[in-house]
């Protein structure tokens, strides 16, 4: 996997095909959106959804987190998916969390969808963090307080489209614009919204760049080039060719 | 008919349209109700479209308030209102007309069998119509279902002619065996009397719409009284439409009919019909059925028909009644429809009969009526199966395929068994199941029905009326003020409101674009593709062909050859820096998109390096950079081993299928159109499910019922094979210095591409990289951020990361 580097108010952050955002200056990896327990959450309404994702999410992390090693790890909310989600854990889905984290700084941060901390895992909880000139939060776009602050955020699980020779192709990305990277979303089960959607808005600038997660690298265009979702079946209007010589 | 009803027997009734069929099914009910007048359900009739059960019960209610008879008639459908779906359930109508959907929703209530415990009667509409969809798989468990609570109630299958009678017999039969419903049939009428139109001008290489005919349709209502336009799809009817209207000097009054506008648009455009007030209405499949129109006197098919079977239902639109020849015209739109076109009417001639024998009944819609008949009342699980086994498409549902469909109804189905507090079905005791909660029960009716949608976005007019509905990717393309073809008229888009998309009349320059609907499209018969190549192989038979049709196949004839009615014709060719491959394989546009995948997947391995096919009804064509020579390998049988094994898992039409199975099977919730926009985010996304079922459980219930389908239907497996053997040492490769008369049309829709699965990630790569190169590289946050940023270099050419310091600081 061949990680990405760009750079937010003078720092350089990598952007890793998996997902996940690291600070190599600060030996920290951001991770967004895991939304563990999210098949849990669906059975208890009555969809029994396939019960793997948090396993599948746990495997991924894990893997990254093997991989590079970071010190600090945030986690930008989001990470249960709903607030009772840490409590629904599988014994040995917990132990595996508790043993990635062991011996890490873990920060959680707040989302919409856990706003309480996970009280039976390690880390700190908080609504932001601030490093340095850097904002970790879960929802991105507000105003931004500082010409030379930096926002980490999560939320949205952007997605963006680019056109190819062969029709359109979607998926996940990271979007960033010259103060601020959202991340996509890290879980097994986690949808996407189109960057061009008018909730995105404030964070799509015309001089911002996606970068679209591929199997061993990141695929990155600016945000103009960025297209709508490839059609189903299209029928197509072409009457009138010329007469064959 | 009134010999087995008196019997109390079932009975199919097959007669051509226009014998009074449906009223046959309704003699015995009025004569039994008029003798003995009574209260309660008698008689119910199940149709497969709204209209046509409003439609029978317009034409019911008229002769019984004229004989002053007591029975009372009503319908029951989505449209319904709530008051009077209320009254219904606690006092049934003698007769209830209704439709699968809701049959399933009453069979799933607790009153059910207070409801339908008198039924006497049960009369199946348009049951050619029905058998083989999953809406027929859903109407025969209900039907399994009523015979379980009213043993005595009597079926009647209505039916058009078709090719397999005896699987309609069987469907009808209340054991699910053919010979247990008596076969009632009726000898065709007059034959029709058709004729072909072609465009006044050049005869157009591609294309379907037929517009190039728009000036000659136009001629043909003037002359006649009545006439319905049968188009293929929906956007064809908006821009048959527009262009009969351009030229509507006359202003005749013509209208519009196809299933995405509003149902009170559609009931008027009915309702002006059959009061004579039309002269000509444009309209897809949505009119296809019984509906009686009363004086129409012409149809005309715009678009090759695709099927022997469904143009002689379209045709039977017209003269409604049996003795007198039904007149209709074929509007071709393309050179190859043309001898489509001739072939069916060669065809109707001969009063063949295609299509498919009805598949098996989808495991997605036992699931779904699993579900329902626990919300009635609590069931053994033996009685259930032995109940489903006795509905015709379920006749060979191994036990073990039951319990894993019970399985997933009851807690997911899953080897991990983590669900137990989660279930939706528990067992008492004595073995019953019951259903969990209210709950379950409330969202099992939500999402009855097995008709998925793409998610609609509803068409406003600013100050005005609601139009219709279009999917919503469609929208999703539309910038403030583009002009757009909808309900007949051009619309300018303003804006979203919530799930609304809000319009104004337009117009101006540019042409308007045109919703397109997805899976609208009709596949061709196995039948017609055998003899349109029968016609093209034999120049005998070319005295039937137009002029310009004949010196086509002549050119053919003259600088390649001829494809053979058993055998494969190859074509390849340079052009444009590129070489091209054309086959002439004559199975539907389904199956060559499926044989495309496979082709492609095949040329890279031979390393002629493939970019691209697409697909007609009629040929296959692929590009590749190097010229393929080894035809023997590319289309050889074995293709449809591993090949297609590995394209199965990956392939996008199998994650359609299984979105749809999942939606269905009550996995995911059904998009509601209405629903709030801001949840869309928070539904799940099914691909993603396929994704980790298909690691975690490869063999789960719902992806075996996956594998099925798309085996049956939407690749058309079963047709690429019979293709390969029929292929089989009877290949023709014929390298050509340049494009083939026949291989014309193909090249002409070169540009919808589709490429190898797994090739997604290099194509991204490609684009990004052309992106970056039309920008010069540039960094685009450049400018207003160079105080505080260094360039981004492109991130293509990035190097590694060290492997244990991500990054460092180099």
């Amino acid at each position: 996997m061949i990680a990405a580097p760009i750079h937010i108010v003078g720092h350089r952050l990598m952007l890793c095909p998996s997902g996940v955002l690291l600070w190599p200056g600060e030996r920290l990896m951001a991770v967004a959106d895991l939304h563990l327990e999210k098949s849990s959450h669906f059975a208890a309404r009555g969809r029994l959804l396939p019960p793997y994702d948090t396993r599948e999410t746990l495997k991924k992390l894990s893997f990254v987190l093997r991989r590079y090693e970071p010190r600090h790890l945030v986690l930008l909310g989001d990470s249960f998916h709903d607030a009772e989600g840490h409590a629904r854990l599988a014994d040995d889905d917990r132990a595996t969390l508790a043993a990635l984290l062991a011996g890490l700084r873990v920060t959680w941060v707040l989302g919409n969808h856990d706003p309480a901390p996970p009280a039976s895992l390690p880390g700190e909880a908080m609504e932001e963090l601030a490093l340095g000139p850097m904002r970790f939060r879960h929802i991105g776009g507000g105003p931004i307080a500082r010409h030379r602050e930096g926002e980490i955020s999560g939320h949205y699980h952007p997605k963006a489209s680019l056109e190819t020779r062969a029709g359109r192709i979607s998926r996940p990305c990271f979007l960033a614009g010259p103060q601020h990277v959202v991340l996509p979303a890290f879980g097994a089960l986690t949808g996407g919204l189109d960057v061009r959607s008018p909730a995105l808005a404030p964070l799509a600038h015309r001089q911002g760049r996606v970068f679209l997660l591929g199997k061993d690298r990141l695929h990155s265009a600016p945000v103009p080039f960025v297209v709508p979702e490839s059609a189903p079946e299209r029928e197509r209007v072409d009457e009138g060719w010329p007469s064959f010589p | 008919m009134l010999d087995a009803a008196r019997a109390g027997e079932s009975a199919l009734l097959i007669a051509p349209t226009g014998a009074g069929k449906t009223l046959a099914g309704f003699l015995p009910t009025l004569a039994e109700l008029a003798a003995t007048p009574r209260e309660g359900l008698h008689t119910l009739y199940v149709s497969p479209l709204k209209a046509l059960a409003v439609d029978i019960a317009r034409n019911l209610v008229a002769p019984v308030s004229e004989m002053a008879l007591d029975i009372s008639i009503e319908t029951r459908t989505g449209d319904t209102p709530a008051n009077r779906r209320a009254r219904q359930r606690e006092k049934p109508p003698n007769i209830l007309l209704t439709t699968p959907e809701s049959l399933t929703l009453l069979l799933s209530l607790p009153e059910a069998r207070e409801m339908f415990g008198g039924l006497r009667r049960i009369v199946i509409d348009e049951i050619h119509a029905l058998a083989g969809t999953k809406r027929g798989d859903q109407l025969a468990l209900c039907l399994s279902r009523l015979s379980a609570l009213v043993p005595g109630a009597a079926r009647v299958g209505l039916s058009a002619t078709v090719a397999h009678p005896d699987a309609l017999r069987a469907y009808v039969a209340p054991s699910g065996r053919s010979a247990d419903a008596k076969l009632v049939e009726v000898a065709g009428g007059a034959l029709p009397d058709i004729d072909i139109q072609l465009p006044e001008g050049h005869l157009p290489w591609g294309g379907h719409m037929g517009l190039a005919s728009a000036p000659e349709i136009y001629r043909r209502i003037e002359a006649a009284r009545v006439t319905i336009v049968f188009v293929n799809t929906r956007a064809q009817s908006e821009l048959i439409f527009a262009a009969l209207w351009r030229m509507n000097e006359a202003v005749l009054p013509i209208a519009l009919h196809h299933g995405s506008l509003t149902v009170e648009q559609r009931r008027k455009v009915e309702a002006a019909m059959a009061a004579g007030k039309l002269r000509a209405v444009v309209a897809t499949s949505s009119l296809d059925l019984g509906i009686d129109w009363g004086d129409v006197d012409q149809v005309i098919q715009v678009g090759a028909p695709k099927g022997v079977s469904r143009l002689m239902q379209r045709v039977g639109r017209s003269n409604h009644r049996m003795d007198e020849a039904s007149r209709a015209t074929l509007v071709p739109a393309n050179r190859f429809e043309v001898i489509e076109c001739v072939a069916a009417l060669g065809a109707v001639k001969a009063r063949k009969q295609d299509g498919d024998p009805p598949r098996p009944g989808g495991l997605d819609v036992l699931a779904q009526h699993i579900l329902a008949m626990a919300c009635h009342a609590p069931f053994l699980p033996d009685d259930l199966f032995a109940e489903v086994t006795r509905a015709a498409p379920y006749a060979a549902l191994p036990r073990r395929d039951f319990d894993d469909v019970l399985r997933f109804v009851e807690d997911g189905g899953y080897a991990l068994r983590v669900y137990e507090r989660y279930r939706r079905l528990f067992r008492d005791a004595e073995g019953y199941m019951h259903v969990r909660g209210p709950a379950i029960a409330r969202q099992l009716r939500m999402n009855l029905g097995t008709i998925v949608e793409q998610p609609l976005v509803k068409i406003r007019m600013r100050g005005g009326p609601m139009l219709g509905e279009v999917e919503e990717w469609f929208v999703s393309t539309l910038r403030p003020g583009d002009n757009f073809l909808f309900a007949g008229q051009v619309l300018r888009f303003e804006a979203m409101d919530g799930v609304v998309a809000m319009v104004r009349p337009g117009g101006g320059p540019g042409e308007p674009r045109v919703p397109a609907y997805g899976g609208s499209r009709l596949p061709l018969s196995t039948y017609l593709a055998a003899e349109v190549r029968e016609i093209m192989h034999d120049p005998s038979r070319w005295s039937a062909l137009p002029d310009p049709v004949r010196e086509w196949l002549d050119m053919q004839r003259l600088r390649s050859e001829l494809p053979e009615p058993d055998g494969l014709l190859i074509e390849t060719f340079p052009r444009g820096g590129r070489w091209f491959l054309v086959a002439y394989t004559f199975e539907g546009r389904l199956a060559h998109q499926s044989l495309g995948m496979l082709l492609t997947k095949r040329m890279e391995r031979l390393g002629y390096a493939p970019m691209g096919y697409v697909s007609t009804d009629y040929v296959l064509s692929a590009w590749s950079a190097f010229e393929p020579t080894d035809m023997e390998t590319l289309f050889s049988e074995d293709m449809l081993g591993e090949d297609l094994d590995e394209w199965m898992a990956e392939s996008s039409m199998l994650r359609r299928t299984f979105r749809n199975i999942a939606m269905i099977a009550g996995l995911i919730d059904k998009n509601h159109p209405g629903a709030e926009k801001s949840k869309r985010q928070m539904t799940v996304n099914s691909d993603l499910i396929y994704d980790v079922l298909r690691r975690h459980e490869p063999d789960h219930i719902l992806l075996r019922a996956t594998r099925a389908e798309a085996a049956s239907g939407l690749t058309d497996i079963s047709r690429i094979a019979a293709l390969l053997a029929r292929a089989k040492g009877h290949i023709r490769h014929r390298v050509l210095d340049c494009v083939s008369p026949l291989a014309v049309p193909a090249l002409i829709e070169v540009g919808r591409e589709w490429v190898a699965g797994g090739a997604e990630d290099a194509l991204l790569a490609e684009a990004a990289a052309l992106v970056e190169e039309a920008t010069g590289g540039a960094e685009s946050f450049e400018g207003n951020l160079n105080d505080v940023n260094e360039a981004l270099p492109p991130a293509p050419r990035e190097p590694r990361p060290r492997k244990r310091r991500p990054g460092g600081r180099s």
